[in-house]
């Protein structure tokens, strides 16, 4: 089977995020980056289904130069192959727009497959997989909490609020999978050393076949009027419990309506 | 005056409350149509029309929800190049904002997901970073398509006509590509959805085990409200993954958050941070949970729980 595997390098949510003043995009150089936590849960799918019917797992990511790394540890993690789309006319670009050039992407490479996270940790949108699904006409298998193929079909439980839904299709299709699936493994230290020579080949737009008015800052389908820092909340009352902290909680939810 | 859709999210014939709150928001537009799969809109239809619907596009097929998302991203694609609405608005929920984007790409418009609130000209306002930051924006290309985030909207009545309108039948081919075959419920229970609700009580590691829960169960249920957890219970396996609040969890924002035994981490606060009013409970009064609180008590939840449940039963003479 031919999986592929749609990584997203995303600023540490640990640590302060801001938006640029100039263009309003997210300020990248201010915060460390890593794997966006939930495409761990992606590629350990990936590989899991490899090794249980055979075929390679390749990485795609599409981001700037340093994105790399969080390639790199993809591969240690033990996938075969990556490739980077980068190219300075891809910054800025929306969901609408990745989607396309990604799907420009997928459809020049091939897969059986295509996992994603359920969603990136920074733009939460959590619609990459549908978007794919729809600009390549293949079905859409989002929300995955449990997975099984035997390559022609795929069966998967589509998380939901009140439970599941057992969903079933044939391959190829657009997976997303939520954190709950598995447990993303270590690299381990030969995996490490085995990624350093692993293939990366980057594509730019015009490797990619994507156009660059498509693409892109400009070519986003919404912009952003106005962004501000939101205004501190308010310093509560803090009690220490005497004896006497429920009540004091319950004085205070009925002091304002809420019992 | 222009329509702007909003796509309907019920569960048979009961409305979900987010609808009436797309409802109260599309009334500032232009005139609401709700657009409506599957069967139950004749049941839901008063409800609709109490927040303002003028119009009720009604496809009944059974098969709009024997497929994954593409059939109503269809519908409203069609509903949409017939009607050439001011803008569409669906429930930032995850399946409304795969909606939502699918119809994007059908009518080459723009998206904005996750907003709190929409002010003239459709200027969509968000709030990210877990709520570190509100960005307003807008739509720059084709019809305007919001995905707005439950309970951030006060619905608010307003009398529609509620005229119900045969629309689309078929479901083509092409979005049958991922057929539902069975629909598991599995929480079941009386509470509020999680995401709806308008009090909603969080447990954390501090809670201890899987038996403790029961406890921030009795203190939701005398409140009337939904149970979240902190991911540190959830990854424990002390309660359901799909009752997770925060960055890789469900976004709430409730009139009341109270978080007991739970420290704050920037990934749980990312999904509550816009409550309107937050109670903590914690017994390490530096847990950085407290920076949020408008009350907190500094103490054991295990002796300061009981005795609000106590608390709470006794005025409410129950
Ligand atoms: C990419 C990423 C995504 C994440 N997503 C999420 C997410 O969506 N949601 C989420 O919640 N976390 C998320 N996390 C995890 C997050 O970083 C924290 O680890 C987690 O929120 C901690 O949960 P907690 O507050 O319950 O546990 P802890 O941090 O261990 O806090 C427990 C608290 O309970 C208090 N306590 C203990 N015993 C008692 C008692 N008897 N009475 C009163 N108080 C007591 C302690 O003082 C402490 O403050 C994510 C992490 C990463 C890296
Ligand atoms: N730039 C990107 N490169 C590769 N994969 C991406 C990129 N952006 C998003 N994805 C994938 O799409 C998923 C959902 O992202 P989003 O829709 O942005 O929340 C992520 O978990 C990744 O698997």
């Amino acid at each position: 089977m031919n999986i592929v595997v749609c990584v997203k390098q995303v600023p540490d949510t640990g640590s302060e995020r801001t938006l640029k003043a100039a263009d309003s995009t997210l300020d990248r150089e201010s915060s460390d980056a890593l794997i966006n936590e939930l495409d761990e849960y992606a590629i350990e799918e990936g590989l899991r289904l490899a090794e249980a019917h055979g075929g390679e797992v390749t990485i795609l990511s599409m981001g700037p130069p340093k994105a790399s790394e969080s390639i790199r540890k993809a591969l240690s993690m033990g996938a075969d192959k990556a490739v980077h789309l980068v190219d300075d006319g891809l910054a800025g670009s929306d969901a609408l727009a990745t989607s396309e050039a990604i799907a420009a992407v997928l459809g020049r490479i091939g897969f059986d497959l295509v996992i994603l996270g359920s969603e990136s940790t920074d733009a939460r949108m959590g619609v990459l997989a549908a978007l794919l699904a729809e600009r390549l006409g293949v079905p859409q298998l989002s929300f995955a909490s449990k997975v099984e193929t035997d390559g022609q079909t795929i069966k998967i439980h589509r998380q939901a609020d009140y439970g599941y839904d057992k969903v079933e299709a044939s391959l190829p299709a657009v997976l997303s999978v939520v954190e709950k699936i598995n447990e993303p493994r270590y690299p381990s230290f030969k995996g490490i050393m085995a990624a350093k020579k692993k293939p990366v080949e980057t594509l730019s737009l015009a490797d990619a076949g994507v156009d660059p008015a498509r693409v892109g800052l400009a070519a986003s389908a919404s912009e952003v009027v106005s962004f501000a820092k939101r205004p501190p909340r308010q310093a509560g009352t803090i009690v220490k419990d005497e004896g006497d902290g429920g009540g004091k909680a319950a004085e205070f939810l009925a002091a304002q309506k809420f019992i | 005056m222009a329509e702007i859709l909003v796509l309907a999210e019920h569960s048979g014939e009961t409305v979900k409350k987010v609808t009436c709150e797309l409802l109260t928001l599309a009334r500032r537009f232009g005139e609401p149509a709700v657009v409506w799969t599957g069967p139950g809109a004749e049941a839901g239809r008063d409800r609709l029309a109490e927040f303002g619907a003028a119009k009720v596009y009604v496809a009944a097929g059974e098969e709009f929800d024997d497929y994954v998302v593409a059939p109503k991203a269809e519908l409203l694609a069609a509903l949409v190049a017939a009607g050439s609405p001011a803008a569409v608005l669906v429930a930032s929920t995850p399946e409304g904002r795969e909606v939502a984007a699918r119809l994007a790409v059908k009518t080459g418009s723009g998206l904005i997901t996750d907003a709190v609130g929409i002010g003239d000209g459709l200027v969509a306002e968000q709030s990210i970073f877990g709520g570190a930051i509100v960005v307003k924006s807008r739509v720059t290309a084709g019809t305007p398509i919001i995905a707005v985030r439950p309970n951030a909207t006060t619905p608010e009545p307003s009398p529609g006509a509620a005229e119900i309108v045969a629309a689309g039948t078929d479901v083509s081919d092409a979005a049958k590509g991922a057929r539902v075959t069975e629909r598991v419920v599995q929480e079941g229970g009386e509470r509020p959805e999680l995401t709806e609700a308008s009090i909603v009580v969080s447990g954390g590691r501090g809670v201890g085990n899987a038996e403790n829960f029961a406890l921030i169960e009795k203190l939701a249920d005398a409140l009337g409200a939904a149970v979240g957890a902190s991911r540190a219970a959830t990854d424990a396996g002390w309660y359901p993954h799909q009752f997770q609040v925060g960055q890789t969890g469900k976004m709430v924002s409730p009139q009341l958050y109270l978080a007991v035994g739970i420290s704050g981490a920037i990934q749980h606060r990312a999904g509550m941070q816009t409550s309107k009013t937050i109670m903590v409970i914690n017994k390490d009064a530096e847990a950085p949970i407290f920076e949020l609180a408008d009350f907190g008590v500094v103490g054991d939840l295990f002796s300061v729980v009981p005795q609000l449940i106590d608390e709470i039963q006794q005025r409410s003479g129950s």
